[in-house]
This record gives C-alpha cells, structure tokens and sequence, in this order.
C-alpha cells in the first residue's frame, strides 16, 4: 500500500428509485451525505475536501453539476474536485478521495456520487451521433450483448447461469432497504420467461435506471478508530474502446488492474482471500465474466462458481450481496454504491444482507465500453 | 511532501476554430509528441495519466474517452479525468505522486470550443433550477460583476481597458497567442459594448486549443529537466454558487488557496486565468500582488482554450522558471461563473 493508511469509516446512500421527485439534486447529495457524516460520527468542520463524481453530465443537463451543488455538498470555501470516468466514476471518486488522504494533503475527506436520471433523458444523451465512432443505436445493452453472446460461446456456459446470477441478485436486493428493485419471490424459470431484449439478454437480467447518491467519509490513521474500513489497495486502467484485436470479453484493462490491486493488497489467492466481493454487474452475465477476468476463477470457469451456488450469501464467494447494480443502477453513482457495499460488509455494517464474518472485501466499477476500471480492497484488518 | 516539479509543458496554438474532432485527438497528438519528445520519453514512462475537458463543450457525452486514442492507451494506462479545466487535473497528478505510487505523470487538457455556441453552453453552468431557465448568458454573468466593480468604485472602464492593451502587447512575444498586438487604451474605450459594460477587448476570445504538461518527482525531475519547476504549493477552492449571495469584487476562494499554498513571499511572475479584464483586477487584489509582471503570455485574454486555459498558466510560469527568467512564480486557474472555483499553484527555481 503506498502513502499513508486511509480508512472509510462512513457510507451513506439515498433510497434509490427510478424517479426521485421529492428531491432537487442537491438534496438527492444531501441524503446520501447526511446519512455518511452520521455513519462516520463526523460533522461539516471535520471535512477538509470534497470530491464529487457522476456519469455524463448531459444526464441530468448541467454543465459541471458540483458547481451549483457547492452549496448543497458544504464545499464553499473548501477544495471541491470533480471526477467523471463515465460508469466507473464513482469507483474513481471513491479512489481520488482516498488518495487525497493517502498522500497526506488531507486528514478527512467526503466523496459524494450521484445520478438522477429523471431529470433528463439518458438515451438521448447517448445517442448523439459521433464521428469515427460506430453508431450502435441499442442502448447499452444492445452494446454488450454480442460480449455476453461471445463469452457463452467461449466458455461453454449454460444458458441458465445468467439468470441464476439475475435471481440471485434480486434476492438480496429484497434484504437491502436502499435497493430499487427487490424481488424476494424471483426464480431461475421467472427470469428465463421474462421478456428477450438483445439476445440473450433478457428483461429481468437488466439493471434498472435509477435516481441515487452515495458519500463514503475516508479519514487518516489517527482519525479512524476500530471499526473502520481500512483501504488496502486501489487501482484504476483504462483502454481505448475499440482497436483491431481488443478483446472485450476479458479486456486487459480490467486483468492489469485486478492484478495490481491483489498486489498492493498482499492478496495471492483472491477466492480463498476475498470475503465478499461487490463487482459491477449492470447486466447479469457479467457476473462470471467479471470472476475471470479479476482472476476468481481461470479463464472459462466463472460459471461455474456461479452455478454451484458458491457467488450467494453463504457460499465461498459472496457477489453482490446488497442487490448490486441489477437491483439498483444511479449509474454515477454505482460504482461508489459498490466500493461502500464492500467498505460496509468489512465494517459489519451491512445489516440483512451481512454476510457472516467478513473481513476483506473488494469494491468493483467498470465503465465505458468495458474500458474503464476501478477498484479498491478493504479491510477490518489494520495493515501493519 | 515530495518535491514534484513541471518538467514539460507543450500547447496547441490558440486559434478561433479548429477543423479537428471533438474529442481533442488532432490537436492533442502532436502536443504529446512534442511534450514527450523533449523529454525523451515514451507513453511507457508515464505512472499517472489525467485529463480535464467538458462533455458539454464537446456537444456529446464521455468526449474524454475518445481523446485516450491519442495516447495510444494499449497496454491500458493508469488514467483518470476531471471534468474541468485541466489545471484541476495537474492537482489530482500532484497528489496521485505524493502518495508515492508514481514517480511520473502526464497533465492534458482540451476543448474545442467553436463547435457550439460557447456563450450559451456555458449557460449550461448555473442553477439549472432557479438560474439557466433565465439563459444569462456567459458575458452577461461576467457583465454582472464587472457593473458590481464599477458602481462600488473598485475599477474603472480605464484600468480595464489597460489590462487589455497590456495583454495583447505582452502577446506579441507568445507564437501560440490568438490575439496580440500593440493597441491604446483611448482607442479601446472608443470601441462600442458588447455586454455593457464589456467592451470586446474585455473579453477573452473563443479558442479551440489543448496544452499537455509533465510532473515528476525528486530526482527523477531533476534527470528530466535543467532547472524544474518545483512546486512548493498548490490548492484551490470554490465559493458559493449563489450569484447574489458572494461578494463579486472579490475572491475568497483565491484569496484561500492562495494561503493554503502557501503565498508569503512576492512571486517574480504571475500567470492569472482571468477570461475578463475585470477578473485579473479582482485576482490581483486576492494575491496581494504588487510588483509582480503579471501573465507575460498575453494571459488567457489572448487565448482561451476552454478546459486547458488554467493548465495552459501552470506550463507558462513554469516556463519562466525554467527559462532561468523567473525564481517565484504564480499560476492561477479558474472554473465556474464569475471566478466561482480557484486554483493556486506556486513554484520557485532552485539552482
């Protein structure tokens, strides 16, 4: 771990829903913040910096929202830094802020990420035509069916692992109180007669479009006392989107970064060592291609953990216990909902969807074109 | 801290239109081929990459990451972004360094603002709910603050008018200046308003551009350059958003990050992000700044790059530096309506 030791001792999330109408965007910020200074038993003067992230911001139509926010985020007068990595941004929020007490400039630091899709209109602002690049014109999903489709056929993986992770997921977002979408009655059959969008992806194996924010507080060594999350590793790899070759099943983007991520956090055997895992799944069958290419499993078996049961609360690897990105997708702030889901699990702050005992987990965010990564381990334990 | 210098620094030329993409990847090739190739180093060499640039001024969404293609990111790099001026992302690089992960990082930024109606994009800033229906447009917002100054006495249309004609004179040295030349101050303040009280030449022109800017620490700076510039503070902070609710003749935030950078002795130079001739006389009394030469580039009122125009004063005094022909120097960035978001880097030289 380089720089000095930072640790998350708060996380807050709004209630996350498709549309949030009773709150402007600074008060969607306000909840989720309000919710973390609590959690980390921090008031406004302990802030010294604040760090915002969000996907486009053409969906919600403000140039630069952290600076209309400002005084909705208590930022005026202090350092407000804003990122945007698109879908992997509130991964890379979550990591900037880390930094900033890592590198010793700050002693206590609140990230805030947030989408509220309702306030405009996120297909269109996708969809604007641009040159050199190939217009898809079927959504996200329409972009990463053919992957999925390739992933199936390079695997050999059944038709049902999909749904199996669809099922899953939604289950536990019914044991999440912030959860969008909570289906404790889905099955494994209901998922498989849902509606098929872009082959072979199917309705109920979509994330929804949420309204959502979430703020971590990371503070410094002396700040953080037993309980907290102490960030053991980050990292963060970008690829271009498209060039002869990529492979965008199991991009190097996301192999290079997992692979610096277990060795900032001393972790040579993630399966055995990783407790729970929060991995960014917006559309079901990335679960196991995301267990490969984080290097869960060898290349071509992450189905397999999937289909023996092992990726649910009790198994040998807890994916997504909070419901994931398929229970509920703010899309800026995902990411970050992921990266303090696993700072929560460590922290044993995860309430019904707890899972037992759990001491390092890891947060996940990917974005773009399957080209944006980022990622930070947690820890109960204080390194040494 | 570690001691992390500027050891490179390359800019696009300012100009009112570019025929390049959005996504900055013509104007920014050459500008890393430039920055590198002084160096001597290849992508490879990089730890740390950041960028800073608007969706918005681009007219589409993730415009940054098409600009990656530029570099050539394959093997994938270790990259983050800031949507803002690039002066934001040379602070996000200055820390990533001081947690000792990295030794070597790549600062750029790019917009190409002649691709849509900047006065109005910019519109795009201000409280979508109680302001932007409004649709003040940029110069207006800037109208406002430069009336506030005149009608309380703290400028004149005068000392505006001189800092224009001093500008472009200073311009005439700097090959990647828009506007330059040696005009008098009478003959400026004959010239008709624009947004009254803005005249013209109060206002920055619309540029297209990019800038790229290398980082590096202790005695990897000094294998990399002759005489770095060495940070010794950098820091910024934002004031309110609320137009009628801050002080527009004056900049707390700047006065702050100045502090937090640690300003206590007079710089030789200063390089101030002030889009508006009003803004440098605001920033001037923020700093304190007495007998400094102030932004002897021409400033961005003789080019603004949207979204490197504040990384583009970071490279300028660094250059001064460098050059041998300044020991302290000053660089300013701003962001937001009316100077809302400030940034302070300081430097010196050390021989």
């Amino acid at each position: 771990m380089a720089g000095q030791l930072a640790a998350v001792i708060g996380t807050g999330q709004t209630d996350h829903t498709a549309k949030r109408l009773d709150v402007s965007m600074g008060g969607l910020c306000r909840e989720a913040i309000d919710r973390a200074l609590a959690d980390a038993n921090v008031d406004w003067p302990d802030i010294d910096a604040v760090v915002l992230g969000k996907a486009p911001d053409m969906f919600e139509g403000v140039m630069m929202p952290e600076l209309f926010l400002a005084d909705a985020l208590g930022a005026v007068g202090k350092p407000l830094l804003r990122v945007h990595t698109a879908g992997s941004v509130g991964g890379s929020t979550a990591n900037v802020a880390a930094t900033l007490v890592q590198s010793g400039v700050h002693r206590r630091v609140l990230a805030v990420a947030f989408e509220k899709q309702s306030e405009s209109n996120a297909m269109w602002a996708l969809s604007i035509p641009t040159p050199f690049t190939m217009p898809v014109h079927a959504g996200a999903g329409g972009y990463f069916a053919p992957h999925v489709r390739s992933y199936i056929r390079r695997a050999g993986a059944p038709e049902h692992i999909g749904a199996m992770v669809a099922a899953k997921d939604r289950r536990n977002g019914a044991l999440n109180p912030h959860a969008h979408l909570k289906q404790p009655d889905i099955t494994v059959e209901s998922v498989r007669a849902s509606k098929m969008l872009w082959d072979p992806i199917r309705y109920d194996e979509t994330c929804p479009s949420s309204d959502g924010a979430c703020a971590v507080v990371i503070a410094d060594e002396k700040t953080a006392g037993p309980g907290a999350a102490w960030i053991t590793a980050t990292a963060m790899r970008t690829e271009p989107t498209t060039f002869a070759g990529r492979d965008q099943v199991n991009p190097r983007a996301g192999r290079d970064a997992a692979a610096a991520l277990w060795k900032q956090a001393g972790i040579d055997d993630p399966l055995t060592q990783v407790d729970a895992a929060e991995i960014y799944v917006p559309f079901s069958w990335f679960e196991p291609m995301w267990l490969e290419n984080l290097g869960f499993t060898g290349i071509g078996d992450g189905w397999k953990l999937t289909e023996a049961g092992e990726t649910e609360i009790g198994g040998q690897l807890p994916v997504n216990p909070s419901g994931g990105v398929l229970s509920s997708n703010p899309i800026g702030a995902s990411g970050m909902i992921r990266f303090a889901e696993a700072a929560m699990q460590v922290m044993g702050r995860a309430g019904a969807h707890q899972v037992p005992g759990a001491r390092v987990a890891l947060g996940h965010a990917y974005g773009g074109g399957s080209q944006y990564f980022a990622m930070w381990t947690v820890s109960a334990n204080k390194p040494s | 801290m570690r001691d992390v210098a500027v050891v490179g620094f390359a800019q696009a030329p300012a100009v009112r239109e570019t025929h390049g993409t959005t996504n900055g990847v013509e104007m920014l090739v050459p500008v890393f081929h430039e920055v590198l190739g002084a160096l001597g180093l290849t992508k490879s060499d990089i730890g740390f990459w950041c960028s800073g640039s608007s969706d918005y001024v681009a007219g589409r969404a993730f415009s940054f990451i098409a600009a990656v293609d530029a570099i050539g990111a394959f093997p994938p790099i270790n990259e983050s972004h800031v949507e803002a001026d690039a002066a934001w992302a040379c602070y996000e690089a200055w820390v990533k360094i001081q947690t000792g992960e990295v030794d070597v990082a790549l600062v750029y930024g790019f917009g190409k603002s002649s691709a849509g109606k900047l006065r109005r994009v910019m519109t795009m800033q201000l409280d979508p709910y109680t302001v932007a229906p409004l649709w003040p447009d940029s110069l207006s917002v800037a109208g406002l603050q430069a009336r506030a100054g005149l009608d309380r006495g703290a400028w004149t249309e005068q000392q505006m008018a001189e800092v224009a004609a001093r500008s472009r004179a200073d311009a005439k040295s700097n090959p990647r200046a828009q506007v330059k030349g040696d005009v008098s101050v009478e003959d400026l303040l004959a010239r008709p308003y624009l947004a009254d009280p803005l005249r013209r030449h109060d206002c920055a022109p619309i540029t297209d551009g990019a800038a790229a800017l290398v980082l590096a620490a202790g005695d990897r700076a000094r294998e990399l350059a002759e005489r770095p510039a060495w940070i010794t503070g950098i820091a910024h902070r934002v004031d309110s958003a609320n137009l009628g609710g801050r002080d527009l003749t004056a900049s707390p935030s700047t006065a702050g990050a100045a502090k937090a950078a640690g300003l206590d002795h007079k710089v030789d130079v200063a390089e101030l992000h002030a889009p508006f001739t009003h803004q440098e006389l605001v920033l001037r009394g923020a700093l304190g700044l007495n007998g400094s030469r102030i932004n002897p580039s021409g400033g961005a009122l003789c080019g603004n790059p949207m979204f490197s125009a504040g990384l583009i004063r970071i490279g300028e005094a660094a250059r001064q530096i460098s050059s041998g022909q300044a020991d302290r120097a000053l660089a300013h960035a701003t962001s937001g309506p009316a100077l809302q978001h400030n940034l302070v880097c300081l430097m010196e030289g050390r021989d």
